[in-house]
């Protein structure tokens, strides 16, 4: 058996990562619930793991994986603490529009 | 046209319309759902590179913890019928307009640049559980513990975050 991306290419994991990229950007900027932007953030650091497990594929080496396993702790830290703000902001505002989170504008 | 080819078309397929349903369905569950299946085909491509470790840890933080989390979250704030406010069609088109430029320049990039064509295989086990421990707990030892202790933070924060504060005289 040879390196997989010999049969799939990894342009076209690049392409993939990239798309998948895009889309989470769009999604972040499109939408204003504040919980759809957390899933597009999500998808943007899925977009970043996945190019690094195929890179790690690429270049037969275990560095990229663990890089991957240190960004999951991270993104699950992360979606955690964002979700218990967004839960107290819905308490005292009562949306999580976030057009409503002006208070900073002045 | 192989059949790890086929199979990659197919996850990819899945895997950029359950992004994209995530992003325009109105119901936040919905939204949820899809993610849960876009989660899951990542792992499938995971295994497709035979990550077999990450691919399990993936299914059990994605798919498993974060959106569970989500789901309660959105459950907590019963969002069910939500009412999006209509949003000015300036805003819809400056994300649209920077949405296509983002993914013009970055795909330009991507054509442009200079193809691959070398694929080394040494044939040596490289990302197995046994390769991966050795690799995380000699070399990445200080990084792991620190995870540890952001987890531990994460949790304390998250926990004094969605404590109901109480009324002050």
């Amino acid at each position: 058996m040879n390196n997989i991306l010999t049969q799939i290419g990894i342009e076209n994991y690049i392409f993939l990562s990239v798309t998948l990229f895009c889309i989470g950007i769009f999604g972040v900027l499109y939408r204003r619930n504040a919980i759809i932007v957390f899933m597009s953030i999500e998808i943007m650091l899925n977009a970043v793991n996945l190019l690094f497990v195929a890179f790690s594929t690429y270049h037969q080496d275990a560095q990229g994986q663990v890089f991957v396993f240190f960004s999951m702790a991270v993104a699950a830290a992360e979606v955690a603490v964002g979700l218990a703000i967004l839960v107290s902001i819905f308490r005292n505002i009562g949306s999580i529009s976030i057009d409503n989170l002006k208070n900073l504008k002045g | 046209m192989s059949t790890v080819l086929i199979i990659f078309c197919v996850l990819a397929a899945i895997t950029l319309s359950t992004a994209f349903l995530t992003i325009f369905s109105r119901n936040p569950i919905h939204s949820a759902i899809y993610l849960v299946i876009c989660f899951f085909s990542i792992a499938g491509h995971y295994l497709l590179l035979n990550s077999q470790f990450l691919a399990i840890v993936h299914i059990i933080v994605y798919s498993g913890a974060i959106m569970i989390l989500f789901l309660f979250t959105i459950m907590l704030m019963n969002l069910n019928e939500q009412d999006e406010v209509h949003k000015p069609r300036f805003t819809r088109l400056g994300a649209i307009v920077s949405f296509c430029l983002v993914c013009l320049v970055l795909i330009k990039i991507f054509i442009d640049s200079k193809p691959i064509v070398e694929y080394d295989y040494t044939g040596e086990d490289y990302q197995s559980i046994k390769v991966l421990g050795k690799v995380l707990l000699n070399e990445y030892m200080v990084p792991f513990e620190f995870a540890s202790i952001l987890l531990l933070v994460a949790m304390i924060g998250a926990v004094l975050l969605s404590k109901k504060e109480k009324l002050e005289k």
